[in-house]
C-alpha cells in the first residue's frame, strides 16, 4: 500500500473513531431537537425529523435560564480573577528558585491538589457556616473553588514561567527595573498566552462545578446552571428533549470556546508539567 | 518603613508576598477544613453545635458507629470496583487511542484534541446525557446492544441493582479516556524514534517493538497516568448525582457519594466527616505515588 493510501485510509479510521467517541454529544443535541413524542419512539430515529428548534427558547424561558447562568458566570469569573491573581505570582516563584523550601512549597501544592471536593465539603460547610460566610454563599463557593482549583493552576503557569529565559529578567534588573517592574513588564508579556489558558481552563472548570454549589447555596436566585440541571432531572422525569435543550444552551458556549482554543489548550496541558 | 516598601518592590519581600499569600490562603480554605474534618470525626455533631469548634469528645465512636452499618462495607466494596473497573477501562482505551493517533497521519493531532471535550465538559451534563442514552425502555444503548445481538432484552442499567454501578463505570470511563490518551500520547512522544529504527533493522515485529521498547519507556508515564485516575475516580462525584445518586439501594452507592448524602441528606456531620476522613488518608496514599512519579515531570 502506498504511503498515501495508508494515511487516508489512517485518517478514515480516525474519523470513524472520533465520530464514536462524540456519539453522546451528538445524542445529546439531536434529542434537544426532536418533538416531544419522537424521543420515545422505537427504534429511535438518529436525525431529528421534523426539528423543533423553538425549543432552546423554550427552556430558556420556563426554567429561568438567564438567572443560572448568570450565576454561573458570576462564580466562574470570581474564581478565574481570584485564582489568577492568588496563583500567578506562586507560580513564578516556584519556578524561579530551586532549593529545599521550594520543593516542600511544591509538595504542598500538590498534596492539595487531589482532596476530592465531595470529602471536602462537609468540613468546608459547617466551617463557613460557623464564621458566618455561608450568608454571601456566591462568594463562600468562589472561595471553595478556588482553594481547589489553584493547585492545578500553579503547576500549569510554573511550567509556563520556566520556559521564560532568566537572562531577559536579569538583564533588565541591570538596566535598572526593580523586580516588580521586571515581573511586570518582561516576564508577564512573555509568560501571557500559557497563564491565559491555565485561567480559561479554571474558568471551564468553576463553570461547570456542582458538588460546592450544590451544598453552600441554598437560595434558588444564586444557584448556578449545574445546580438548575440537577433540580431540572427529577428522579422519573420523561422531558428528555427539554433536559438536553438545557444542557445544550449550558454547554455550547463551553465547547466553541474550546474548539477555537484546542490547539492552545492541548499544548499547554501537555507542555511542562503532567498534571 | 522605605525599607520594608523596597524589600516588597525590590528584594525578598517580593517573593515573600507573591508566594506566602496564596499559601497562607491554601492553608487556611483546604488545610484547616482538613484539620476540621478530622476533628469532627472525633467529636459529637448535631446540628445545634454544628457552629461551635469544641464538642463533646467522643473518641472513634464515630468510626464504630459507620463500620457497624450494614451499607458500610458494600460501599466500600462498590467504591473498590468502581475505582479499578474506571481506571483500567480508561487506561487500556486511552492506551489504544494513543498508540493509533501516534502514527501521525495528517489532522491527527487536530481529531485527538477533540475527544477532549468529553473532559472540558461539566460533569453534571456529561452525566445527564448518559442517564439519557442508558434508560432502560427508550434508551440508545440498549437499542444499538439489542442491534447488534449482544443483548435479547432491555437493560435497566439504572434501576437494576446488579447494572447502576456499571451504569456509573461506563460514563466514567467515556469521561476520563480522553485525558488519560493526551497524557499517553505525551509520554509516546518522547520515545527517541531511532529505537524503533533500530528494532526494524533487526527485524523485529511490530508486536515485539511494542513489549520491548514502548512499554518500559512508558513506564514512568504509566505511574504518573494511574495514579492521577485513581486520583480523579475518587474525586468523581457528579455522575453519581446526574445517572443513579447511589441507588437503587445504594447498589450504585460510593464513599465519596456517600460522605456527601450522610452530611447533605441526612445532616449527620459527624459521620459525614468520619467517612471523608477514612477516603481521605486513601487519597493521601494515592497522591504520595502521584507526587513521587511526578517528580522529574514538574521539577525538572
Amino acid at each position: 500500500m502506498s504511503a498515501l493510501a495508508m494515511n487516508r485510509l489512517l485518517l478514515v479510521v480516525a474519523l470513524f473513531l472520533a465520530a464514536l467517541y462524540l456519539f453522546p454529544l451528538y445524542w445529546m443535541y439531536v434529542t434537544a431537537v426532536k418533538a416531544g413524542s419522537d424521543i420515545f419512539a422505537y427504534p429511535p430515529s438518529f436525525l431529528p425529523g421534523n426539528a423543533n428548534w423553538g425549543v432552546f427558547g423554550d427552556v430558556w424561558q420556563s426554567r429561568d435560564m438567564a438567572r443560572y447562568i448568570w450565576n454561573s458566570l458570576v462564580i466562574a469569573g470570581g474564581t478565574m480573577g481570584m485564582v489568577a491573581i492568588l496563583g500567578t505570582g506562586c507560580a513564578y516563584v516556584l519556578a524561579r528558585y530551586r532549593n529545599g523550601w521550594i520543593d516542600f512549597a511544591l509538595f504542598l501544592v500538590l498534596m492539595l491538589q487531589v482532596l476530592p471536593a465531595s470529602l471536602m465539603i462537609t468540613p468546608i460547610f459547617v466551617g463557613f457556616s460557623a464564621v458566618g460566610l455561608l450568608d454571601f454563599p456566591r462568594l463562600a463557593v468562589i472561595i471553595a473553588i478556588t482553594a481547589k482549583a489553584m493547585p492545578f493552576f500553579v503547576i500549569l503557569v510554573r511550567a509556563t514561567f520556566m520556559s521564560v529565559p532568566l537572562e531577559l529578567e536579569e538583564a533588565a534588573l541591570v538596566d535598572g527595573n526593580s523586580r516588580i517592574g521586571a515581573f511586570l513588564m518582561i516576564v508577564m508579556p512573555l509568560a501571557r498566552n500559557g497563564v491565559l489558558v491555565a485561567a480559561i481552563l479554571i474558568f471551564m472548570q468553576a463553570f461547570g462545578e456542582f458538588v460546592y454549589s450544590k451544598s453552600i447555596i441554598q437560595d434558588v436566585n444564586y444557584q448556578p446552571a449545574s445546580v438548575g440541571l440537577n433540580t431540572f432531572m427529577g428522579p422519573n422525569t420523561v422531558e428528555w428533549n427539554n433536559i438536553m435543550a438545557y444542557a445544550t444552551i449550558y454547554v455550547t458556549p463551553i465547547l466553541a470556546a474550546f474548539v477555537l482554543l484546542q490547539q492552545r489548550i492541548v499544548a499547554g496541558l501537555t507542555s511542562g508539567a503532567l498534571k | 518603613m522605605r525599607r520594608l516598601t523596597k524589600s516588597i518592590t525590590d528584594g525578598v519581600g517580593f517573593d515573600l508576598i507573591l508566594v506566602g499569600v496564596p499559601l497562607a490562603f491554601l492553608l487556611v480554605f483546604s488545610g484547616l477544613p482538613l484539620i476540621y474534618n478530622v476533628l469532627m470525626s472525633f467529636q459529637e455533631v448535631d446540628l445545634f453545635s454544628l457552629g461551635q469548634l469544641i464538642r463533646p469528645f467522643i473518641g472513634f465512636k464515630n468510626y464504630q458507629a459507620i463500620s457497624a452499618q450494614p451499607e458500610f462495607w458494600p460501599i466500600m466494596w462498590n467504591t473498590v470496583i468502581f475505582v479499578v473497573c474506571s481506571i483500567t477501562g480508561q487506561f487500556v482505551l486511552g492506551f489504544a487511542l494513543a498508540l493509533f493517533f501516534d502514527q501521525g497521519f495528517r489532522g491527527a493531532s487536530f481529531l485527538r484534541g477533540l475527544f477532549l471535550v468529553s473532559w472540558v465538559m461539566p460533569g453534571l451534563v456529561v452525566g445527564a446525557v448518559w442517564n439519557w442514552i442508558l434508560a432502560g425502555d427508550f434508551g440508545v444503548l440498549n437499542y444499538i446492544l439489542t442491534s447488534l445481538g449482544v443483548i435479547s432484552e432491555n437493560i435497566f442499567w439504572r434501576s437494576d441493582i446488579d447494572f447502576s454501578l456499571w451504569a456509573v463505570v461506563i460514563a466514567n470511563i467515556w469521561l476520563g479516556t480522553a485525558f488519560n490518551m493526551i497524557l499517553l500520547s505525551v509520554g509516546l512522544a518522547a520515545i527517541p524514534k531511532d529505537l524503533y529504527e533500530a528494532a526494524a533493522l533487526d527485524g523485529a515485529t511490530a508486536f515485539q517493538k511494542f513489549w520491548t521498547i514502548t512499554l518500559p519507556m512508558m513506564r514512568s508515564t504509566t505511574g504518573a497516568v494511574l495514579s492521577l485516575g485513581l486520583i480523579f475516580t475518587l474525586q468523581q462525584f457528579d455522575l453519581f448525582a446526574a445517572i443513579t445518586s447511589g441507588g437503587p439501594a445504594n447498589s450504585s452507592n460510593v464513599a465519596q457519594y456517600w460522605a456527601w448524602e450522610l452530611s447533605f441528606r441526612q445532616y449527620d456531620f459527624a459521620r459525614g466527616a468520619t467517612v471523608s476522613t477514612i477516603m481521605i488518608a486513601f487519597v493521601m496514599i494515592a497522591s504520595v505515588f502521584y507526587v513521587r512519579s511526578t517528580k522529574h515531570e514538574v521539577r525538572g
